[in-house]
């Protein structure tokens, strides 16, 4: 029944909309097989050649060592796509929760938490990553929480204003005085109607922090070797830029194929809706 | 000796795509025609395709529909090859008052510089004559101030004045045409009478040919000259205004004029107030009320309601009535506890119950119930039918799952519904439907009293109708009293035996429904009396112009009463002076007036 | 109202934006003491940092006590606090130098970057937002949806390496490094800033565009504009006469907006394009974990974003008749 509905969704999907899941699914089982189906490890120099071209044996050339592009492309995406899908989720919980306590909860939770967030909002989400990396470092899982931690205040904008609008709606209301308590009213009256326009924002944020996250790496201040993302990918090779190596340009359209991708699913999906 | 008529349609269909990609035919091969200087009403319920006939006439359709058929407007005809189309005589020959000018006007320009636009747009005037144009419209809308009113902002202006104003906007081209759509339908009662009333002489005075499109045949009696009834998209009769209240040839026809006039059916026998001594079932003492911060004498920044006090006894129907900004739906919120009273009591059965809800026991809650005027917004579109109503039981009840499917089913029945809606989800019922499971969520506490907060006001009138005969019946079967929250006198009478008239937040008078039917009343009651139109070509002339308010240069004052600047009855040395009291007519209605009983019996 | 004298005119929309001024102070004073907690409290010792492993507890003990650490945490935000507003933020740890010499000479650098992409960026994304709201489902408006889509999803530094291979590599028009030289002619300085405003363009334009076009949009939908359009108003006038004004604060809110995304892409296509400007002078204070100069760049960009903001508001106050009129 809902594996009907949802073939049904997908086949009513603009083109733009089935290439961006077309995309966003392969990436996620890239990131789900990947390491397992690389024809060489990711770390080994198993090429003479640095900066080769695209060959049978190496569909992507090698690298600045000499190493399979392809290899750590495909072990990198697993970084890339696991680590901000992790951070994205701790990011939406946070900020959906904190937005639902300031919907439901007496006037001065709310105040508060808008007055911290705004003040949060108010740092550039890339400034104030570098500030945390700088002041804790960028282990896996500290990088992780920073991110997440980036990208709070902006979910609780946009979950709390979703959240407020509908704790004023008349069923709220009618809960209310029915005697629910807040536990009731949040979870069950205004929570399963902020989820549609809610994964529309999660997909966003998802971008941002593939691109903040790619964007660290590249300076060198996210993953730390032998650990690599994409981004640190597109940053060791960058001496092979001058030669328009394929080391450079893959991980790099890899990136892009990605955010692309899930950009143009959301949108697709959220015009859908609203036409 | 037969003149063209002035505006001809014929076969006028409109098709839109329905949201399975079907087309669908929303208007269906309607034909009329018009002859110069009169008024043709278009009256239907939402729906009937009134408004989308209407827009064509001016050549536009609303997102993705199309329009087919043969329109002649004056000189101009649709799609007409080679002469001029319906749509390059929008706004110059062809012109339109919209529904709500609150909306149509452009918030962030003057209100001349858009009433002029279409002179100057279409070249028909200069600005400079276009303007002295606009305040001779101005006067003969009798608006206030008309060589000032213009360089205002449309939100410094009330609804009203905007409405007239954008008929100004129509009639500053001297068109061929004026579409009203539904203009009246957003005001006040009140202020319908005076904005009907300055229609009706300029539509004169220029000998404008008009559409009026409405829901509301008593309003199209007064404007209209002929009336097509329309149902889905059809015509269901076309006729003189007079023919067709009078002696209406289609059953339609004959449903709407009988839902015009409620009279419910289940006989319901008058609770007479509760003998003196016993408590009432509920009671409000006294009740001040408002939003915003609250001040250090314990009165809110807004304050909305002034010493409110009434009475419901056990099985009894109360009625409130007011204008928008009365304060009415506050009182509903107090009682339900939504809103803390600043002070003042409410109290269940002789026991006064807490200001907040949080404090209230929850076998007190379970017996009072509100319910809601839109029931779009009062029903959540994340949970079934059957959940809605089953979280109620499992809350005040703690029936088991089998308990409650068993109850839901009987409460389904008791409005009226089939039992397989349990599962549907409520944007999958229509509006009526809607409204029923409202009240049945409400039912499903076993509630002693019923707030019902304006809960027809959203509806057509025939389905309003039904769910006035269904609060009847279940008041007359339950034995649930109700407090019934309106704008509307006529509903108001139809279900209530005890009528309460808000003005501002106060109290202004209070009675038995028999007490209503005629005079002595607070002159603000006969206002709101006098301005319900009636289904009679000449009741808007026999209204007269509104008689003048002597101190309505005077800014309200909650320490006089508040009416005193729209009041015509209002006394100088008394009324401005000091607070009115409270007067016992003989008819058992108490009035808030320094008038006496034989004054406001002769006014 | 209407009939108000001009001086009492002006006091409702003043008002509201001295409350917009004070409330942006107290946020920027929240911000320093957020940037402070985490870069200067929480993590190690700047001491032990700075003098390695090897260091005896006396060595430290004395740096300690010379930078100041030993004093109680709220005396140090304070003073730092001070030391921000008359504008000298301590010594840089790194190089050895008052913070405020190595920022003063940085920014001016950013300042031009993010000035001429403004220039080049903004007129772009006006006509991409316009011209996609009017052509709204339209092939025009879709296709320029699906480009605008795809650009905010480009990391710049694909950007920055597709143009650098294309303009420096292939076709050898502009240097990959941004080197501005002494006194440039008109035509040196162009072809320094071509790839960097361009890379930094591409964002701004896709993100504000994008924004624009969903502002115009909104205001299309509302009921004065189907009015607008019965009273027989022509298109262009529908949007520049009817809707533009009122999509004035909305519009001014994505500048703000956008602008500071700037910031964000400026980290990146400095550091590529070698330019000596604050956001990458900020990367190596990340690298090299100079605090006081990384506190200071962070207080900067804050700083500006909440004054853009600010900038946004009041010219959203004074488009608003509602608003101007308090």
């Amino acid at each position: 029944m809902s594996s009907t509905r949802l073939f049904r969704a997908v086949a009513r999907l603009p083109l733009s909309g089935k290439i961006g899941l077309v995309l966003v699914i392969f990436w996620i089982v890239i990131a789900a097989i990947g390491p397992f189906i690389a024809p060489y490890p990711p770390g080994s120099f198993s090429n003479q050649e640095v900066f080769s071209e695209s060959s049978s044996e190496f569909w992507l050339g090698s690298d600045y060592l000499g190493r399979d592009v392809l290899s750590r492309l495909l072990s990198g995406a697993r970084f890339t796509v696991g680590l901000s899908a992790v951070a994205v989720a701790i990011a939406a919980s946070i900020g959906t929760g904190f937005a639902l306590m300031a919907a439901v909860g007496p006037h001065w939770v709310d105040e508060l938490l808008s007055r911290a967030m705004d003040t949060l909002i108010s740092i550039p989400s890339k400034i104030f990553a570098l500030v945390l990396v700088a002041a804790f470092g960028s282990s896996l899982i500290l990088l992780t929480v920073i991110i997440a931690i980036t990208y709070v205040p902006g979910n609780f904008r946009i979950a709390r204003s979703l959240a407020v609008g509908l704790a004023r709606l008349d069923y709220v209301e009618v809960a209310r005085a029915r005697g629910e308590g807040r536990l009731h009213l949040a979870l069950v009256e205004v929570l399963p109607n902020m989820i549609r326009p809610l994964c529309a924002d999660i997909g966003l944020r998802f971008v941002f922090i593939v691109l903040l996250l790619s964007g660290l790496s590249f300076l060198g201040l996210g993953l730390q070797p032998p650990d690599a993302d994409l981004g640190s990918l597109v940053r060791e090779n960058t001496s092979g830029l001058a030669e328009g190596a394929l080391a450079i340009i893959a991980p790099a359209v890899a990136i892009a194929s990605l955010t692309v991708g899930v950009n143009l699913l959301i949108d697709a999906a959220t015009q859908g809706k609203a036409r | 000796m037969n003149p063209a008529p002035h505006v001809a349609v014929r076969n006028l269909s409109v098709t839109v795509r329905a949201p399975d990609g079907s087309p669908l035919r929303i208007v269906d091969d309607v034909s009329f025609t018009i002859q110069r200087g009169e008024v043709m009403a278009l009256i239907g319920e939402s729906g009937s395709g009134k408004t989308t006939i209407a827009l064509s006439l001016l050549g536009y359709a609303r997102s993705g529909a199309k329009i087919s058929g043969a329109i002649t407007v004056g000189k101009a005809s649709f799609g007409g090859a080679g002469q001029a189309t319906l749509a390059a005589q929008r706004g110059n020959r062809i012109t339109y008052v919209a529904q709500s000018a609150a909306a149509a006007f452009n918030p962030s320009r003057r209100v001349i510089e858009q009433v002029i636009e279409p002179a100057l747009i279409h070249g028909t005037a200069s600005a400079a004559e276009a303007r002295k144009h606009s305040m001779a419209l101005f006067e003969a809308l009798a608006l206030p101030n008309p060589e000032t009113i213009g360089s205002r902002y449309p939100h410094e202006l009330s609804g009203g004045q905007l409405q007239r104003l954008m008929a100004a906007m129509a009639l500053i081209t001297r068109p061929d045409l004026v579409i009203f759509d539904e203009p009246t339908t957003a005001l006040d009662v009140t202020t319908q009478v005076e904005v009907l009333q300055a229609f009706r002489k300029v539509v004169r005075e220029q000998g404008a040919t008009g559409v009026y499109v409405s829901h509301d045949l008593a309003v199209v009696a007064q404007m209209a000259d002929q009336i097509l009834v329309l149902n889905r998209g059809k015509v269901r009769e076309q006729n003189s205004v007079k023919a067709v209240l009078e002696t209406p040839s289609d059953d339609y026809t004959q449903t709407l004029l009988a839902a015009a006039q409620p009279v419910i059916k289940a006989a319901v026998p008058t609770v007479a107030p509760t003998a003196v001594g016993a408590a009432p079932l509920l009671s409000i003492e006294g009740i001040h009320a408002g939003y915003g911060a609250i001040d250090r004498n314990g009165c809110a920044a807004h304050p909305v309601l002034t010493d409110v006090s009434l009475h419901i006894g056990r099985g009894a129907a109360v009625g409130v009535i007011g204008e928008s900004g009365s304060g009415k739906s506050t009182v509903a919120r107090v009682v339900a506890g939504l809103l803390a009273p600043t002070a003042g009591t409410v109290s269940l059965d002789g026991e006064p119950l807490a200001a907040s809800l949080n404090r209230r026991t929850r076998e007190q809650l379970r017996r009072i119930q509100i319910v809601f005027q839109n029931a779009d917004i009062a029903l959540n579109p994340a949970h079934s039918v059957g959940e809605i109503l089953g979280r109620v039981l499992r809350f005040y009840h703690g029936s088991s799952s089998h308990q409650a499917r068993q109850r839901i089913a009987e409460l389904l029945d008791l409005i009226r519904l089939p039992a397989g809606i349990a599962d549907r989800r409520c944007d999958e019922l229509s509006g009526g439907q809607k409204q029923r499971v409202n009240l049945a969520r409400a039912l499903a506490a076993n509630p002693d009293v019923i707030l019902c907060d304006e809960v027809t006001s959203a509806l057509d009138t025939v389905v309003r109708e039904a769910i006035l005969e269904l609060l009847a019946e279940l008041r007359r079967d339950l034995g649930v009293a109700y407090l019934f929250i309106s704008h509307d006198i006529a509903t108001v009478k139809a279900l209530c035996d005890e009528i309460v008239v808000l003005y501002k937040g106060t109290r202004v008078e209070s009675g038995l429904r028999d007490s209503y039917a005629a005079p002595p009343f607070h002159p603000y009651t006969d206002l709101l009396i006098s301005s319900v139109p009636e289904l009679r070509t000449d009741w808007l002339s026999s209204v007269g112009p509104q008689a003048s308010a002597r101190f309505a240069h005077m800014h309200e004052s909650a320490a006089l009463c508040r009416f005193v600047p729209r009041c015509p009855v209002a006394v100088a040395g008394r009324c401005d002076v000091t607070p009115p009291p409270h007067r016992a007519m003989t008819a058992g209605n108490t009035v808030l007036c320094h008038r006496t009983e034989s004054e406001l019996t002769g006014s | 109202m209407s009939a108000a004298s001009p001086a009492s005119r002006w006091r409702g929309p003043l008002q509201l934006v001295a409350k917009r001024i004070g409330l942006a102070f107290v946020t920027l004073g929240l911000v320093s003491a957020v940037i402070f907690t985490i870069s200067g409290l929480l993590p190690g010792d700047a001491a032990q940092e700075l003098l390695g492993q090897g260091a005896t507890p006396e060595q430290i003990a004395a740096l300690r006590s010379e930078m100041g650490l030993d004093r109680p945490a709220l005396v140090r935000y304070f003073g730092w606090l001070r030391g921000i507003v008359i504008g000298d933020p301590g010594k840089s740890l790194v190089a050895n130098m008052p913070v405020a010499d190595i920022i003063s000479e940085r920014l001016p650098n950013t300042l031009v970057l993010a000035g001429l992409t403004t220039l080049f960026a903004v007129p772009i994304a006006f006509l991409v937002g316009i011209w996609s709201a009017v052509t709204r489902g339209h092939a025009a408006d879709r296709a320029l949806n699906i480009m605008t889509l795809a650009m905010v999803a480009l990391p710049e530094f694909l950007v920055a390496t597709i143009a650098v291979l294309v303009f420096s590599v292939k076709l050898l028009w502009l240097p990959s490094i941004t080197i501005v030289p002494q006194d440039p002619t008109l035509v040196e300085f162009l072809r320094a800033y071509a790839m960097p405003v361009m890379v930094l363009g591409v964002g701004v334009i896709a993100q504000l565009g994008r924004m624009i076009r969903a502002a115009i949009i909104a205001e299309l939908d509302r009921p004065y504009v189907e009015m607008a359009v019965l009273k027989g108003v022509s298109q262009p006038r529908l949007i520049f006469r009817h809707v533009l004004p009122n999509a004035v604060g909305p519009i001014v809110n994505a500048m703000a907006l956008s602008l500071s995304y700037l910031f964000g892409g400026a980290i990146i296509v400095e550091t590529i394009f070698s330019y000596p400007g604050l956001a990458s002078l900020m990367v190596n204070a990340v690298t090299s974990r100079d605090m006081p100069l990384l506190q200071a760049c962070a207080m900067l960009f804050c700083a500006t974003y909440l004054f853009l903001v600010l900038i946004a508001d009041t010219v959203a106050i004074l488009a608003n008749p509602r608003l101007r009129q308090g």
